[in-house]
Order: C-alpha cells, then sequence, then structure tokens
C-alpha cells in the first residue's frame, strides 16, 4: 500500500538519524585508526609522522597487556556465571506464587539503577573496607579480623560489585520470558510423570534458551566496557591485579598522553567486542523476521 | 483454573523470596540508614550505629560543601536533553520503517544496532582530541551531544518494537470513515503512540543518568553529573561515611522511583525487543 509518494516521505524521515549514526561511526572510527598509525605523543609535539605498526607493538608487548587482557576475561565470564546461575535461580524462585511479589521483585531490580559509581563507591567503603566496612565489623564481632578485600582479592571484590549490579537484569529478563511458558505443558508433562528436575531441563531450559543468549550476550558487550567500578576503586591495581582492557587505554591515551598507543588498545577493543556483537546480532536478527 | 498451593509450601516460598529480596537490596537500605547518622556513628558497629540518634546533619553538609544541586541539575539537564532530542531524531525513523517499512529496512535496523557495539575505550582518543578542539570538555552541550549518539539506536529500536505493534488497518478504516490526514495522526494514531514513548523516554534517561564512562570523562567542575560528582568521593578526607550515604542517596533516589515505575517496559528495551 506504500506510494512512491509515501516511500519518499519514509526517506526524508529516516535520513536525519542514519546521517548522525553514519558520522558517529565513521568520524571517531576512522580517526582512531588514523592515530594508531601515527606517532602521536601530547608530551612530545615535535615528534609525528607515519608509524607503522609499532604502536600496536608496544601496545602489545607492554607489562600491562597481558594482564589486562586475562582480567577483561576473568571479569567478564567471573560475572557471567554468577548472574546467570543466581538469576535462573532466582527466576524460578520469583516465578513461584508468594505472598508480595510485586514488592519483592522492585527490591531485586532495584540495583540496576544505581549508578556504576555509587554502587562501587559503597561496596568499596561501607562493605569492603578492613577497618570499618560492614564485613569487617562482623568478622570483628566473631572474634576475627577485616579482610582487605580491594588490598587482597581486587579483581574478586570488583566481580562482586559488578554482579550485583547484573544479576537483577539476568533475573528480570529471564524472570520475563519464564512467565511466557506454557503451563499446561508443565502439567502435562508432571502428570506423565516428570519430576522437578527433568521438568527444568525438558522444559524449562529449552523455552528459556533464546532469553539466555540474549542476555549473556547483552551482558557481554556492557562487561568488555567496564571502567568506572575501577576507576573509583583500585585503578587498575595494586600493580594491574584489577587491570582490564579499557582501562589501560584510558591509561595510555589520558595519563600517558600517548595518543598513538591508546588509539591502539582502542582499535583492539573494538575488534574484540565487535567478535561478540556479531553473534548478538545473529540472535537478535532471528528475531526480527519472526 | 489456578492450581490450589498448599499453604505450607507458599509460606515457605514467601520466606525463601523475602530473604533473598532483602539480601540483594541490603546495600541500599544500609546507605539510606547510614545517610541518617552523624560521621562519628557512622563508622561504628553495625548495632551501636543503629541504636545511635538519627540526623539529617549529612544531607545539609553535602549541599552547603560541594554544591550538590549543581551536580544533580547537570545530571537533569543531561539526560533530559540528550533524550528528548534523541526522540526528536528517532520517532520521524522509527515511524517511518514501522509503517513504510522497504526492502532495506531490517539491514538498517541492523546497522544502527551496530553503531552501539562500538566500545567507549575504542573512540575514547579522538573524542577527547575533539572535545578539547572544539572547547566541548565540561560543557553539557558537548554531553548531551554524545549522550543522545551512543543511546539514538536503542530509542530506534525501542519505538520501532512498539510502532510496529500499530495495526496499519486502522488508519486504513479511518481513512474509510473519512477522517482526514490531521485528524488521522490527532485522534488515532497519537493515543495509540503515547505509551510507547513514554517508555521509551523513561528507559532512556536511566541508562543517560547513569552513564559513567563519557559522563566522567568529558566532564570537570562546571558539567559534571552526578556519576562525576560521586566519584569526587573516591579520595575522601576525613571521615565521609554519612556525607557519601546521602550524596548517594539523592543520587539514585530519583532514578530508582523511575525506575520501578518503567520495570515492565524494561525488558523489551533493553533486549531490543527480543524478550517481551
Amino acid at each position: 500500500m506504500a506510494t512512491q509518494h509515501s516511500r519518499a516521505a519514509a526517506r526524508l524521515m529516516i535520513s536525519p538519524a542514519v546521517a548522525l549514526l553514519l558520522i558517529w561511526m565513521i568520524v571517531p572510527l576512522t580517526m582512531t585508526i588514523w592515530f594508531s598509525f601515527q606517532q602521536y605523543n601530547l608530551l612530545y609535539p615535535d615528534r609525528t609522522g607515519f608509524a607503522g605498526w609499532s604502536n600496536y607493538v608496544y601496545f602489545v608487548t607492554d607489562f600491562r597487556f597481558a594482564p589486562a587482557i586475562r582480567n577483561t576475561l576473568v571479569l567478564v565470564l567471573g560475572v557471567l556465571a554468577i548472574t546467570m546461575i543466581g538469576g535462573i535461580l532466582l527466576a524460578l524462585l520469583l516465578d513461584q506464587p508468594f505472598w508480595g511479589q510485586g514488592i519483592v521483585r522492585l527490591l531485586v531490580l532495584a540495583p540496576f539503577f544505581v549508578m556504576p559509581t555509587v554502587s562501587a563507591l559503597v561496596w568499596k567503603n561501607m562493605f569492603m573496607n578492613p577497618v570499618n566496612g560492614f564485613f569487617a565489623h562482623i568478622a570483628k564481632a566473631f572474634g576475627g579480623q577485616g579482610f582487605d578485600f580491594l588490598g587482597q582479592a581486587p579483581l574478586f571484590s570488583i566481580i562482586i560489585m559488578v554482579a550485583w549490579q547484573w544479576l537483577p537484569f539476568a533475573t528480570l529478563i529471564l524472570l520475563t520470558a519464564l512467565q511466557s511458558l506454557d503451563r499446561e505443558q508443565m502439567e502435562a508433562a508432571e502428570m506423565d510423570g516428570a519430576g522437578p528436575l527433568s521438568r527444568f531441563v525438558y522444559i524449562t531450559l529449552p523455552h528459556l534458551t533464546r532469553a539466555i543468549t540474549v542476555v549473556i550476550l547483552i551482558q557481554t558487550i556492557f562487561l568488555l566496557s567496564v571502567y568506572a567500578e575501577i576507576l573509583v576503586t583500585t585503578n587498575g591495581g595494586p600493580g594491574t591485579a584489577s587491570m582490564n582492557l579499557p582501562f589501560l587505554v584510558y591509561l595510555a591515551s589520558i595519563v600517558d598522553n600517548d595518543v598513538g598507543m591508546g588509539a591502539a588498545g582502542g582499535v583492539i577493543a573494538i575488534i574484540l567486542a565487535n567478535i561478540v556483537a556479531f553473534f548478538l546480532m545473529r540472535a537478535i536478527g532471528k528475531n526480527l523476521d519472526a | 483454573m489456578a492450581r490450589r498451593i498448599p499453604t505450607a509450601r507458599k509460606t515457605l516460598t514467601t520466606a525463601a523470596a523475602w530473604t533473598t529480596g532483602l539480601v540483594i537490596f541490603f546495600p541500599i537500605l544500609w546507605i539510606v540508614i547510614l545517610s541518617f547518622k552523624s560521621e562519628g556513628d557512622a563508622i561504628a558497629p553495625p548495632l551501636t550505629m543503629l541504636s545511635a540518634p538519627w540526623t539529617t546533619e549529612a544531607y545539609t553538609t553535602v549541599q552547603e560543601r560541594s554544591d550538590y544541586f549543581k551536580h544533580f541539575w547537570n545530571s537533569v539537564v543531561i539526560s533530559v536533553g540528550s533524550t528528548l532530542i534523541g526522540l526528536a531524531i528517532a520517532i520521524p525513523a522509527a515511524w517511518a520503517m514501522a509503517f513504510v517499512p522497504g526492502r532495506r529496512t531490517r539491514d538498517l535496523l541492523m546497522w544502527m544496532l551496530s553503531t552501539k557495539m562500538m566500545p567507549a575505550a575504542g573512540v575514547l582518543v579522538p573524542m577527547y582530541l575533539l572535545f578539547r578542539n572544539f572547547g566541548l570538555l565540561d560543557t553539557r552541550i558537548g554531553l548531551v551531544g554524545v549522550l543522545t549518539l551512543i543511546n539514538l539506536p536503542i530509542i530506534v529500536w525501542m519505538l520501532y518494537t512498539y510502532f510496529r505493534e500499530i495495526p496499519g488497518e486502522i488508519l486504513e478504516a479511518a481513512r474509510m470513515d473519512g477522517a482526514t490526514l490531521r485528524s488521522e495522526i490527532l485522534y488515532v494514531l497519537t493515543p495509540m503512540a503515547v505509551p510507547g514513548i513514554a517508555s521509551t523516554l523513561l528507559l532512556n534517561i536511566i541508562l543517560a543518568w547513569n552513564e559513567a564512562f563519557w559522563t566522567l570523562r568529558l566532564t570537570a567542575a562546571n558539567a559534571a553529573p552526578l556519576t562525576a560528582f560521586i566519584a569526587s568521593y573516591s579520595s575522601p578526607e576525613g571521615l565521609f561515611y554519612a556525607k557519601l550515604s546521602a550524596a548517594s542517596v539523592m543520587a539514585i533516589a530519583p532514578i530508582l522511583i523511575l525506575g520501578w515505575f518503567s520495570q515492565k517496559q524494561l525488558v523489551r528495551g533493553l533486549t531490543f525487543g527480543a524478550v517481551k
């Protein structure tokens, strides 16, 4: 029913959004790639010119690079493990009938709305501080001593903070998916003698597959760029113990003023994110046809 | 045909669900309590702290010492501003894609989504230099621009999934009944589109309010929104638990309330329509 006229109008309506996103995509990306092949250090403005692959070589051989990649992966996988297992269990629990469902839902959802800097600082000071933190007080009440979470187990502590923020996301989405499960199919299986475990494995889990995929992929995109939580708690330390890739890019480009090297790190971060994005886009694209 | 649930089982589930809910919510509850204590009491062991007198001292101090409301206002301007501009650009686009779908509509949507996959750290260098050269560092207008661009794909997507559910036949019916284009838009389409636009607005304000990469890197004293203001507590002097709690409570309260209202729409928006 679309006429020639309405097609032209539609193109006109879409073009501002497309033009803006095109600029947003092309300009910074081209600049990042360009800088990554240039000698460009704000501290040495006289050294300029084509750098070849040297920025990449410097970035990859930097002593912080290997720990940063490892930490990035540990952070992503650690948070995913906690939020997926916790999220499925929580969704199953909240899907049962109980008194006060609405209120408990709100309580569980709340951490998702807490801004990253608040969440990180509250965990760092009010809970994980080895002297005055909540955990330290509890330990002391039982005759123990406060544990220096961020000094002794920095990456683990950051994983806990980030997982606390993302658990509600996983739970909410899995719960929504769970609620569209066909109850009659469940009851039929029950009457045929399927136990709770086999009902979960053969009916619930397959039904949740798509939601689980989407949660994993979306979380991965965000978790690959965790930054604020590290900035306000450990600054990547002690040493390189809690440094991830985005944080290293920030250190190289803004703190060390080496624009070229930071840009090379940025290109590496983009490649890493795009590998994940490829699979996410396929999962979402499939849904568009349905 | 609700099945009868044994009361014993329901009681057990209720206990388990409430316990889990309260454990997850506990850090937020805790800072609300701490924010109404004096600095000295705030670092005391929990039982001593709980029995200490209540005070609103921390709230007054935060405002006096750090001009809290300036940062609050920055957050409002940046999140609401970027959302409104985003909507103004996205509504026509999503509208056209939903009602006049072409052969390339699907590719276009996927491409828009792909721009969202670019990690912020990847383009930190050029953005920082562009901002510096155009004098946009530490300005609200600069941040509004960046946040509009990073959230535009989500806005378009969310609106598109809502608009697509408006049946096209209803327009034809209105036309048959002799509705003019103007009354068609005013009385038929707008009422059906408003709920979708409203939930998109809410979700996007939440996302922009909590954005903590560009707001931290591109602002200093003047344009800093609450994310950056709170980050200044990472290297504090003296006792600060009550003040940090008060500042945190004020920073998250508005968005927590907005979020609770929009929780139903959240799922659709955050999964780009893949889970409803």
